[in-house]
C-alpha cells in the first residue's frame, strides 16, 4: 500500500486502530465511526492528532458536528463502482467546509483518481505503487470541466466568461431561498 | 446547431487520448477485463454476443450532414457498412475492433460527435423531441436545455459511478415525441408567471423489468435552478439507490419504494442545502447556448406553394407518403420531412453507408445540411421546401427511404435482440421483419392509423414494448423462444404501461397473434378510433377472447 498526496509518493505517518486496541499515547490514529460514537467525549478531550475512517454506507453528517476535530477523514470505496464517496467528499469539503486531508481509500483506482481529486480528495492509498508517473499523469488526462466541483478549478463557464466578459456578465443571479415557484 | 468552442472540443479530443491509453493498457495487459468494464462502457464499448459493439451518441438526435458522412465513412472502414440507429438517438457499431475504436473516436472528435457515456452506471445521452425548433406549438426550443444538459452530464466527477445507468429526457412542445415519462429524470418546458421558462419535473420513469410512469416531482422549476436541481436529485440517488441488487438499482425503485413524497422531500432538502455551491445555470450561458439553436436562414415562400396539391391530386403514391411522412413547420412555405428507416422486411433502425452519404447529399440539397434522428429509429430532414417534396420523394424513393408508414403498423420498433446483444433471450428483428411483411398492405396500414409496435427481445426492454400500443417481449421458454403480447402501452403525455394479454405465442404464432389483435381492434372501434383509445375504452376481454377462445 501506498499513499499519493499532492504528486509524490508520501510515507503515511497514520495508523488505524482497530476498534478494541487500547488508545495509544504517541502516534497520529485513525478510528472507525463506531469508535468516535461510543467515545466521543474522551476524544473530544484526547490532545492527540485523530483521523476517522467512514464506510460507504456512513455519511459524513455523522461527524458533522465536531469535524474540525479530525486531521484525517478517508472515506472507503468498498468497489470502485461505488459512487457514494464522491458525494460524501464534495459534502465534506462545501457543506461541512472540512479542510485538512481527505483520503480515498479501499479500491482506488487510477482512473478514478481525477473524478476523486475534483470532489475533495487530496490522498489516496494506491496498491501499485511503482507506476507513480503513470498514477500521477491521470490527474491531467482531461484538463478543463463543465462543473463546478469541490477543487476550485475554474469551470468551462467561467472560463467562457473570463474570455469574454463583455457578455451579460457571468455572475450568477443571486439566489433567494424558498422563492422557487 | 451547436457547435463546440475549443473548451468543448479539448475536453472530447482529451477523453480519446485518454481512452486510447487504457485500451493500450487493455491490449497489453496492465488492465483485467473487470477493471477495463467500466471504462470502456463509460466510453460506449459494449461485448456483445461476436464482438464488441460502440455506441455513438447524437445528442438529442440533431445531426448535421458532415457528422452523416462521418457515420457512413466509419461504416465502411471500421465496420460492415451499416449501422443501427435506436431508441435513444444513438448510433451503434456491431462489428468494430477494439484496437481500432481509439481511431473511430477520434474521427469522430473531429466533427463534434464523441461516445462518452453512451453505456454504462452514468447520465446517458440526453435526448429530445426530433422536431425541436422546427415544429409549431413549441413553448421553447428543448435543444438549449438538453445541451446544457449534455455538458453538465460530460464526466460529472460527483456522479460517473451511480448505482445504474441514467437517462435525461427533455420535451418543449405541447405534444410529447420524447417519451419524457419513461425516464429516469423527464423534462417538459413550461411557462410560469410572466412568461418565464421553466420546467415540470417528473422522475422514475423507466422500463426494463419492473416498468414505471415517471411522477411529478416539481410542477415549476425556474430555468436557472435546473442544475442544481438536478444535482440534487441525483445526490440524493447516489447515495440511496439500491447497490445491492442489479435489478432494483435504477432511480424509479428507489421512487417507488420511499414514495413520492418522501422522496420530493428528501430532494428538496439536500437542495435547499446544497443550490448555492453546487451548479449554476448563468443566463448568459442559456443565452450563448440559445444563439446557436437560432433559426436557419429560411427563404421567404409565398403560400400555398404551387404545384402542391396539383401533384399530390395527380399521384396517388406521392400522396400517401405526403399524409403519413410529412408534418407541419412552423415556418410558412416549409415542412418536416421523415425518412422511414422501416422498409417492409428490412431491420428496423438500420442504415447503410450509402443511404447515410446520400441522405446527407439530401441534407445539404434540400434541408439546410441537418438531420434528425428518431426515438423510433427513423431520420428527420427538418427544414424541406415545400416546393421541394416531390423531387425529394422520388430521391428517396430510389433510396428504399420513403415506405409511408411513419406513426403506422409497420413503423416497428425493435431492439437488435438476439440477433447481436448477449442479453437477449429470443430474437426481435425477425420478428419485426416478418409482422411488417403481413401487415404491409398500406391501405389496410392507414385504415387501422396510428399503431406502435414495440419489440424487445429481453425484459430490459430497449425496444420499449412496455409503451407499445402493441408490446411483444421475448422471453425464453426451456430453451424456445417464446413472445409475450402486452396491450395498451403509450409513451407520450398521456403515458400508460401495456398489459399482458396471457400466455405467451411460439415464434410460429406470434404474427398471426398481432394480427388477431388488430381484427378486434377494427371489429371493437368507434368511428375512426386510434388503437389506443380503443384499447382502453373496452378493455383487455375482446383481445382474450379473440386470441385465446372462451376458456
Amino acid at each position: 500500500m501506498a499513499l499519493i498526496k499532492a504528486g509524490k509518493l508520501v510515507r503515511d505517518r497514520w495508523r488505524f486502530l482497530a476498534d478494541d486496541e487500547s488508545l495509544p499515547t504517541e502516534v497520529s490514529i485513525v478510528i472507525s465511526l463506531e469508535r468516535w460514537l461510543r467515545e466521543q467525549s474522551a476524544l473530544l478531550a484526547w490532545d492527540a492528532p485523530l483521523g476517522i475512517r467512514l464506510k460507504a454506507g456512513q455519511h459524513p453528517k455523522a461527524i458533522a458536528q465536531h469535524i474540525e476535530r479530525f486531521a484525517l477523514i478517508a472515506l472507503e470505496f468498498p468497489k470502485f463502482t461505488d459512487g457514494r464517496p464522491y458525494s460524501y467528499a464534495r459534502l465534506v469539503r462545501q457543506r461541512y467546509r472540512y479542510r485538512g486531508e481527505l483520503r480515498a481509500t479501499g479500491q482506488v483506482l487510477r482512473d478514478q483518481l481525477l473524478f476523486m481529486h475534483r470532489c475533495g480528495f487530496d490522498a489516496f492509498e494506491i496498491v501499485d505503487s511503482d507506476v507513480l508517473a503513470a498514477w500521477c499523469a491521470a490527474f491531467a488526462e482531461i484538463s478543463v470541466f463543465y462543473q463546478r466541483a469541490a477543487d476550485r478549478q475554474p469551470t468551462v463557464l467561467e472560463l467562457r466568461h473570463r474570455r469574454d466578459p463583455t457578455g451579460e456578465g457571468y455572475t450568477a443571479p443571486a439566489q433567494t431561498k424558498g422563492t422557487a415557484a | 446547431m451547436y457547435r463546440y468552442d475549443d473548451f468543448d472540443q479539448r475536453i472530447i479530443d482529451e477523453r480519446v487520448s485518454q481512452f486510447r491509453d487504457q485500451v493500450r493498457r487493455r491490449l497489453n495487459g496492465e488492465l483485467s477485463e473487470e477493471e477495463f468494464k467500466p471504462l470502456r462502457l463509460m466510453n460506449g464499448v459494449y461485448l456483445q454476443l461476436h464482438s464488441y459493439m460502440l455506441r455513438i451518441a447524437i445528442p438529442y438526435g440533431v445531426l448535421s450532414s458532415r457528422q452523416l458522412r462521418t457515420l457512413a465513412h466509419i461504416a465502411r472502414r471500421y465496420d460492415k457498412g451499416y449501422g443501427h440507429f435506436t431508441t435513444r438517438q444513438n448510433i451503434q457499431f456491431h462489428w468494430p475492433k477494439l484496437a481500432e475504436v481509439p481511431d473511430i473516436l477520434a474521427e469522430l472528435a473531429g466533427v463534434q460527435m464523441h461516445a462518452i457515456q453512451t453505456s454504462g452506471n452514468s447520465f446517458r445521452n440526453v435526448t429530445a423531441d426530433h422536431y425541436a425548433g422546427v415544429v409549431a406549438n413549441e413553448i421553447e426550443d428543448p435543444r438549449i436545455y438538453a445541451e446544457v444538459i449534455r455538458q453538465w452530464s460530460t464526466l460529472h466527477p460527483e456522479f460517473s459511478f451511480l448505482p445504474r445507468k441514467f437517462k435525461i429526457a427533455i420535451s418543449g412542445a405541447t405534444r410529447d415525441r420524447a417519451a419524457v415519462k419513461t425516464h429516469d429524470i423527464g423534462l417538459f418546458i413550461r411557462k410560469g408567471d410572466g412568461d418565464r421558462i421553466g420546467f415540470e419535473v417528473v422522475v422514475g420513469g423507466g422500463q426494463g423489468r419492473t416498468p414505471f410512469i415517471a411522477k411529478t416531482i416539481r410542477k415549476f422549476l425556474p430555468e436557472q435552478d435546473l442544475l442544481s436541481y438536478l444535482e440534487a436529485i441525483m445526490r440524493v440517488y447516489n447515495e440511496f439507490g439500491r447497490r445491492d441488487n442489479l435489478f432494483k438499482a435504477r432511480i424509479k425503485i428507489l421512487v417507488h419504494e420511499l414514495g413520492i413524497e418522501k422522496f420530493t422531500a428528501m430532494v428538496e432538502e439536500e437542495w435547499a442545502d446544497s443550490r448555492d455551491y453546487t451548479a449554476t445555470l448563468p443566463p448568459d450561458e442559456i443565452a450563448r447556448i440559445r444563439t446557436h439553436f437560432a433559426p436557419p436562414a429560411y427563404e421567404s415562400v409565398a403560400t400555398p406553394v404551387v404545384g402542391l396539391e396539383a401533384k399530390r391530386f395527380e399521384d396517388r403514391d406521392f400522396a400517401r407518403w405526403v399524409r403519413h411522412n410529412i408534418a407541419a413547420h412552423r415556418q410558412p412555405g416549409y415542412a418536416i420531412v421523415n425518412l422511414s428507416l422501416k422498409r417492409i422486411g428490412e431491420t428496423p433502425g438500420d442504415a447503410t453507408a450509402e443511404q447515410m452519404d446520400a441522405i446527407a447529399l439530401l441534407a445539404d440539397r434540400y434541408s439546410l445540411g441537418e438531420v434528425r434522428v428518431t426515438h423510433e429509429q427513423n431520420l428527420v430532414l427538418p427544414h424541406v421546401k415545400q416546393a421541394d417534396l416531390s423531387a425529394l420523394w422520388q430521391a428517396l424513393a430510389r433510396l428504399d427511404l420513403a415506405t409511408p408508414n411513419i406513426g403506422l403498423a409497420t413503423d416497428i420498433v425493435a431492439c437488435p435482440g438476439l440477433d447481436y446483444c448477449s442479453l437477449a433471450n429470443a430474437r426481435s428483428i425477425p420478428i419485426a421483419q416478418r409482422i411488417a411483411q403481413r401487415l404491409a398492405d398500406l391501405d389496410r396500414q392507414e385504415l387501422t392509423r396510428e399503431l406502435r409496435i414495440n419489440i424487445s427481445g429481453c425484459i430490459n426492454a430497449c425496444g420499449h414494448h412496455h409503451v407499445g400500443h402493441i408490446g411483444i417481449l421475448g422471453v425464453d421458454k426451456q430453451g424456445e423462444e417464446f413472445y409475450q403480447l402486452t396491450l395498451g402501452g403509450h409513451a407520450e403525455e398521456d403515458a400508460s404501461l401495456g398489459s399482458i394479454v396471457g400466455p405467451a405465442f411460439s415464434s410460429d404464432d406470434i404474427v398471426g397473434a398481432v394480427e388477431g389483435v388488430i381484427d378486434t381492434y377494427l371489429a371493437e372501434r368507434r368511428g375512426d378510433e386510434r388503437f389506443i383509445d380503443t384499447c382502453r375504452r373496452v378493455g383487455l376481454q375482446p383481445f382474450k377472447e379473440r386470441l385465446y377462445g372462451a376458456h
